[in-house]
């Protein structure tokens, strides 16, 4: 029974040929979009543990936050709030424009968001500085920067990425794999807002309400 | 009575009533997870019985194809679609029971709550236990250590707590586990229901000498209870003859900084109460018999008998060691 | 058109490494890297396995004094560590990486150099673990290392940073795979592999890729919060600092308890295809399998608190864990019922991968069986931290997953190698490790419900526990015998074994249709599928599409529900910059053992690779500010 198979695979009858398809796709169609989403599940479930960690501490507390921490300084936190969804346009700009395949305003749009994603950098280190608490005096504290440091990380990251695309669509031809690029970048940052808001909401509104 | 036969096959077969084991239940909480445990072994045993027959069937088929050649047994798909439905409705009715048959359990376990119970104050050490009893008279602590008392018929509610690391305690004649957290207390009801000694061992991995960490647990008559708690309040004797004498100062001197004898000056807190040593039926946790002959061992060399515990070798010739021994010996 | 000789050609051309050291390192092929990770994880197996038969032959007598306490918790926590993240959830991914695009007749996985990527950085974990092990730093505090115990204060040095930082590797490699197959699964199917027509090998790949991208966040978040807590001074898990030292249980099982599916969903994909072929009929109730898998995934993630029983949590809580633990009988069961249906109905041969899928059942249900007790939260508290719970996963760990590994093995093993594995010595292995794992391991109930603990490194005698400890060691020894043979045969048969032809099986699905061993292009056209086994389509000739190109590296892209082609997508070519990067990456997470600095001083040489990895060649810009000037 073993081994009476011939060393030859399966004839093949051929019933179409594929060569007519395109060489690429955007949106949901590449595979890379769905690379980028599985990317995105990854550190969505990390935000929304850290911010079931953040809840979980609070509710063990019997005060939150601990007596004699500050809460959290809104000014800058909101500053940056505010910046982070305004950088949103320029953003959903950019994405279209790499959709429409337009190399001008994809080069013009990335590195306008390379210079926003820097100057948004400026409120979030002042963020910092007002927390009230550092990461080494309680449980709170720690769990306060944990947040803040995970998101700040992606922007750095997704800031980093911008950069270098930016240099390298100024000093590259752009072809179609490039505006895909683009636009999961942009979808990227997108994703970075989002992640935002309920780490906002978190660390702003449970100190308060409680 | 039916639902135990098949754990009683089991224990005769594994010969195992322990001081230590769920299988010998002499409490009500480890009664009703014995009886638990019979009905988890009727159900499930008779599931594995099931899926064997199943595949023991499809196989001897293969067999029998060999030898009567034809394959005389055709079964339809249709026939195995009603078979997935048969399937799915005996393995409801077994989870039932079996769901079901887990919260009794847990209720009969929980019975007790609310009745005020003798409080005791069990905290977790590496690698020994710290027990203190609430005496209902005055409201004030009696501490001991590694071996709890408990009286027959009763229910006692240990109150757990850890001064360091996660330990779990564990008396499994008597009751389930239940683990011991720094910052936190943990409530465990005993009604322990035969007299006798029974051994408890923390069950929560907790370092080096985690193997080292068992409890000598005596349940007794209640009066017999109550003369032992009555005399654990008691200061430590004094020594009588003139070697336990010297062993008392040399106590004084070199270990009174980690242990409390009641009545004296020791009262160092890193180490077991040693005020009613002598009563006691081992020493480090369970780790020795309660010999003049291992006091000495032990005082010698505490590393050598539990690598990594924290009571240290205190330099000390055999003499003294002899002397502080004896000392010991006297803590009834 | 070409005819197919010189297709052949220009396709392994196009596909084929460059020779030597320069294109080990830099290969991209799915199959020599999921090799190189079936090798290395054998390996640790073998070491682990070791450790395991030292520890076994220190608890033979009681006050036994072979090891120190020291070695024995060093010993389980490496045996325990590597078996779980360096052996049983890489091996169960190799296998994927391996077969899924095989199984979908296309050339390479959707991120080739992902995958070799996530290789490396899996390596490095290995080597973090077993070098520090040679460097007296083993971690010993178990395979899950409970705060406070492995906090600043009672675990000074470096052990417990070792053990979180392997976890951050191995987590990351295994994300890092999970991406891509489970990419590769939903975009890459051949035209009419819809998922209706998806074997269940790949749908429990492509759940336990989810399952792993959902929980395993958890772990990393978990294990980077001890090393602050160790490192810079957070309170996380310090009561005293506002801390809570559950908060590390919940995120732990949060991620742990998938992670046991995690390794048991590919092994029941394995059993599938297994019992398909050797029943030689189509597996009976392929829906309802997929959806038992999918229901076991979904329950697996709201049962963690079910290794947490004994903590002191709510009651009512606890009850409901019980019952969606318990729950996960009705799915596992099904499945098994569907696989003994199909021999049932079917026409059996007793080949050996079919023999471990026997083994397998007849192993699997007693540890499933015993994982229902353990459920029960009341049960639980004379059954946890016990020798029943040691019983417990060894039998659903090894009966559940390695013999359904095995069984894979040998299926599969003609495929990669050309070659048939012996079957007498197949038999051998076979009963040995069975027979020894039985013997070994369920005397193991009996000492746990005779008061054993686990994680004791010796017990005093008179506790009537010696003489099953004594048939617990034995029996391990006979299976470590049985998994010499094993491998010894699978040695012996790399070199004299009989040829395999292609399809030695006559296998239901489409990784038989090529060549073995499998070329690196794999197959030379790209399937039609019609049906939910492509290669029983009554020996008429395979259907197939041309058009995917020779000459360079190409694969196709389809849609997800229908799996209709959309467009070719350019496969990346070998390069060593996911070598450099993993290297780069290892770097910072040693480093960041001993400063926190690492972390920001390490990023810089990472980002380099990065952008090297992702830097598109393409020609200077002829448009634009920066345009090239002549
Ligand atoms: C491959 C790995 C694997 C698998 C598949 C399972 C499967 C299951 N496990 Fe297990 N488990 C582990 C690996 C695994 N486990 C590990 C490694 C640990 C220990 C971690 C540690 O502490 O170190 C552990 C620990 C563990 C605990 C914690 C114990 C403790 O620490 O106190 C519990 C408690 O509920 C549990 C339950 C279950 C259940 C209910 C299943 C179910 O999925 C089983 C379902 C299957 C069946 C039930 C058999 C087939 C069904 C039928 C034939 C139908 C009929 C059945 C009935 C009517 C009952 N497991
Ligand atoms: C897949 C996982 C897996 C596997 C396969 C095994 C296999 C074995 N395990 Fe392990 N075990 C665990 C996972 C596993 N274990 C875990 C998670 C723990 C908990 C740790 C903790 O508490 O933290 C544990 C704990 C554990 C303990 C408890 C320690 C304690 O609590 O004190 C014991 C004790 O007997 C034990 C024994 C064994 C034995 C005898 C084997 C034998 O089956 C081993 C036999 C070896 C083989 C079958 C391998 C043969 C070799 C090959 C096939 C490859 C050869 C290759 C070459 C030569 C190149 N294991
Ligand atoms: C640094 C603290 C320290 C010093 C000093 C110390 N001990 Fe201890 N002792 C301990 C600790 C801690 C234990 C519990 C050890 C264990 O079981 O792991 C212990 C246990 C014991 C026990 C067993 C108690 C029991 O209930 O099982 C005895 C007896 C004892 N010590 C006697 C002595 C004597 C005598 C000396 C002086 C020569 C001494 N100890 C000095 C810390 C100390
Ligand atoms: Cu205390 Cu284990
Ligand atoms: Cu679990």
């Amino acid at each position: 029974m073993i081994g009476i198979q011939p060393a030859d695979p399966r004839p093949v009858e051929i019933v179409g040929d594929l060569s007519g398809l395109p060489a690429s796709a955007n949106g949901a169609r590449n595979v890379v979009w769905w690379g980028n989403i599985g990317f995105m599940l990854i550190e969505g479930t990390g935000f929304a543990l850290a911010i079931a960690a953040y809840l979980y501490l609070a509710t063990q507390a019997p005060h939150w936050p601990p007596p004699g921490d500050a809460v959290p300084g809104l000014l800058w936190s909101s500053i940056f709030t505010v910046g982070l969804l305004l950088s949103a346009i320029p953003n959903l700009w950019v994405r279209r424009r790499a959709l429409a395949k337009d190399s001008r305003g994809v080069r013009a749009g990335v590195l306008a968001m390379s210079i926003i994603g820097a100057l948004l950098l400026i409120p979030r280190a002042i963020e910092f500085s007002h927390l009230g608490v550092k990461w080494y005096t309680d449980g709170y504290g720690s769990v306060l920067w944990l947040l803040l440091v995970l998101h700040t990380s992606h922007v750095i990251t997704d800031l980093g990425d911008t950069v270098v695309q930016a240099v390298w669509l100024f000093t590259h031809e752009i072809g179609e794999d490039q505006f895909a690029d683009v636009e999961d970048n942009a979808n990227y940052w997108t994703f970075v807002v989002v992640t935002w808001l309920p780490v906002f909401a978190v660390i702003h509104g449970v100190p308060r309400l409680t | 009575m039916m639902k135990r036969l098949p754990v009683g096959v089991l224990l005769a077969l594994a010969g195992c009533s322990g001081v230590q084991s769920p299988l010998a239940p002499s409490g009500r909480e480890a009664d009703a997870l014995f009886s638990l445990f019979g009905l988890m072994m009727v159900v499930c045993g008779a599931v594995y019985v099931l899926v064997m027959v199943g595949l023991g069937w499809s196989l001897w088929r293969v067999y029998r194809r060999r030898t009567v050649a034809a394959d005389s047994v055709s079964i339809s798909d249709r026939t195995l679609d009603r078979g997935v439905w048969i399937a799915a409705g005996i393995i409801i009715v077994g989870l039932t029971t079996l769901i079901i048959g887990s919260f009794i359990a847990d209720r009969a376990m929980f019975r007790a709550r609310g009745r005020d119970a003798m409080l005791v104050r069990v905290t977790g050490h590496q690698w020994w236990w710290r027990i203190q009893y609430r005496d209902p008279a005055t409201g004030s602590w009696i501490e001991t250590a590694n071996e709890l008392h408990l009286p027959v018929g009763g229910t006692t509610r240990m109150s757990l707590g850890s001064a360091d690391v996660i330990h779990s305690f564990w008396v499994p004649n008597v009751a389930g586990k239940l683990d011991m957290i720094p910052g936190r207390r943990n409530l465990l009801d005993l009604t322990p229901r035969r007299e006798g000694w029974f051994r408890g061992q923390c069950a929560e991995f907790c370092g080096l000498q985690h193997a080292h960490m068992a409890l000598d647990v005596k349940v007794e008559s209640p009066a017999a209870f109550n003369a032992w708690l009555a005399a654990q309040a008691r200061p430590a004797m004094t020594p009588g003859n003139g070697i336990a004498a010297r062993g008392a100062s040399l106590f004084a001197g070199s270990c009174a900084a980690c242990h409390v004898v009641g009545g004296t000056t020791a009262h160092g807190r890193a180490g077991p109460d040693l005020t009613h040593v002598a009563t006691r039926r081992s020493i480090a946790a369970g780790t020795l018999a309660m010999t003049r002959n291992n006091l000495q061992g032990w005082i010698a060399q505490p590393q050598a008998i539990k690598p990594g515990t924290s009571m240290p070798a205190v330099p000390m010739n055999p003499t003294d060691i002899n002397a502080v021994a004896a000392y010991l010996e006297g803590l009834k | 058109m070409k005819a197919p000789a010189d297709r052949r050609l220009q396709l392994e051309q196009t596909w084929s490494d460059k020779p030597g050291l320069w294109g080990f390192l830099t290969t991209v092929d799915h199959k020599r890297i999921a090799a190189r990770y079936i090798v290395t994880a054998m390996l640790l197996m073998f070491l682990a396995g070791m450790l395991a038969l030292d520890m076994r032959w220190q608890l033979s007598v009681p006050e036994n004094t072979r090891m120190t306490p020291q070695l024995f918790n060093e010993s389980f926590s490496l045996h325990g560590s590597t078996m779980l993240f360096l052996v049983s959830v890489p091996l169960m991914e190799a296998l994927g990486l391996w077969l899924v695009p095989l199984m979908l007749g296309q050339r390479n996985m959707a991120f080739p150099r992902l995958s070799a990527f996530s290789f490396w950085l899996y390596l490095g974990g290995v080597m973090t673990l077993w070098v520090a092990h040679a460097l007296d730093i083993t971690p010993d505090l178990g395979w899950f290392e409970y705060p406070p115990l492995s906090g600043p204060s009672y675990s000074p040095g470096h052990r417990a940073d070792i053990w979180a930082q392997m976890i951050t590797f191995t987590e990351v490699a295994a994300l890092a795979a999970s991406v891509n197959i489970a990419v590769t699964i939903l975009k890459m199917r051949p035209p009419g592999m819809t998922l209706a027509r998806m074997p269940v090998f790949l749908w429990a790949q492509l759940i336990s890729s989810l399952m792993t991208i959902l929980s395993m966040p958890a772990i990393m978040l978990v294990t980077s919060m001890l090393i602050a807590d160790r490192m810079v001074s957070t309170h996380f898990f310090a009561p005293a600092g506002g801390g809570d030292v559950l908060l590390f249980q919940h995120l732990f099982w949060f991620f742990g308890h998938p992670e046991v599916y995690i390794i048991f969903i590919p092994a029941t994909g394995f059993v599938s295809q297994i019992v398909e072929t050797f029943s030689r009929r189509p597996l009976f109730g392929h829906s309802v399998v997929v959806l038992a898998i999918m229901a076991i995934g979904a329950l697996a993630f709201g049962l963690w608190v079910h290794h947490m029983f004994a903590v002191g949590l709510p009651r009512l809580g606890n009850n409901f864990y019980t019952a969606a633990s318990m729950a996960i009988a009705l799915p596992a069961g099904l499945q098994i019922f569907c696989w003994i249906a199909t021999m049932w109905s079917g026409r059996p041969w007793l080949a050996t991968p079919m023999l471990w899928v026997i083994g397998f059942i007849a192993t699997f249900v007693i540890g499933g069986l015993s994982g229902i007790m353990t459920a029960s939260a009341a049960l639980d508290l004379q059954l946890t931290d016990t020798y029943f719970i040691v019983a417990h996963f060894h039998y659903v760990l090894i009966g559940g997953a390695i013999f359904p590994l095995f069984g894979a093995f040998c299926y599969w093993y003609p495929k990669a190698t050309g070659r048939l594995m012996s079957e007498r010595w197949g038999r051998w292995a076979f009963v040995l490790i069975v027979g020894g794992f039985n013997l070994g391991f369920f005397p193991m109930h009996f000492l746990g419900l005779m008061g054993m603990p686990r994680r004791v490194y010796t017990y005093p005698p008179g506790m009537g526990w010696d003489l099953l400890n004594q048939v617990a060691t034995a029996g391990s020894a006979i299976s470590v015998l049985g998994g010499l043979v094993f491998v010894g045969n699978a040695l012996w048969s790399f070199w004299r074994g009989e040829h395999a032809g292609s399809d030695p099986w006559r296998g239901s699905t489409l990784e038989w249709a090529g060549l073995s061993p499998t070329p690196p292009y794999n197959l030379a056209y790209t399937p039609a599928v019609t049906s939910l086994t492509p290669m029983w389509n009554g020996g008429d000739p395979l259907r197939a599409y041309d058009g995917i190109a020779l000459e360079r590296r190409e694969v196709l892209i389809t849609s997800v529900a229908d799996a209709a082609p959309l467009y070719r997508q350019r496969s990346a070519s070998a390069s060593v910059w996911p070598f450099l990067s993993a290297i780069a990456v290892t770097a910072m997470f040693l480093g960041s053992i001993f400063t926190p600095w690492a972390v920001a001083i390490g990023s810089v040489p990472i980002a380099a690779a990065l952008i090297g990895w992702f830097w598109p060649q393409r020609e200077r810009t002829m448009t634009g500010l920066l345009r090239k000037r002549r």
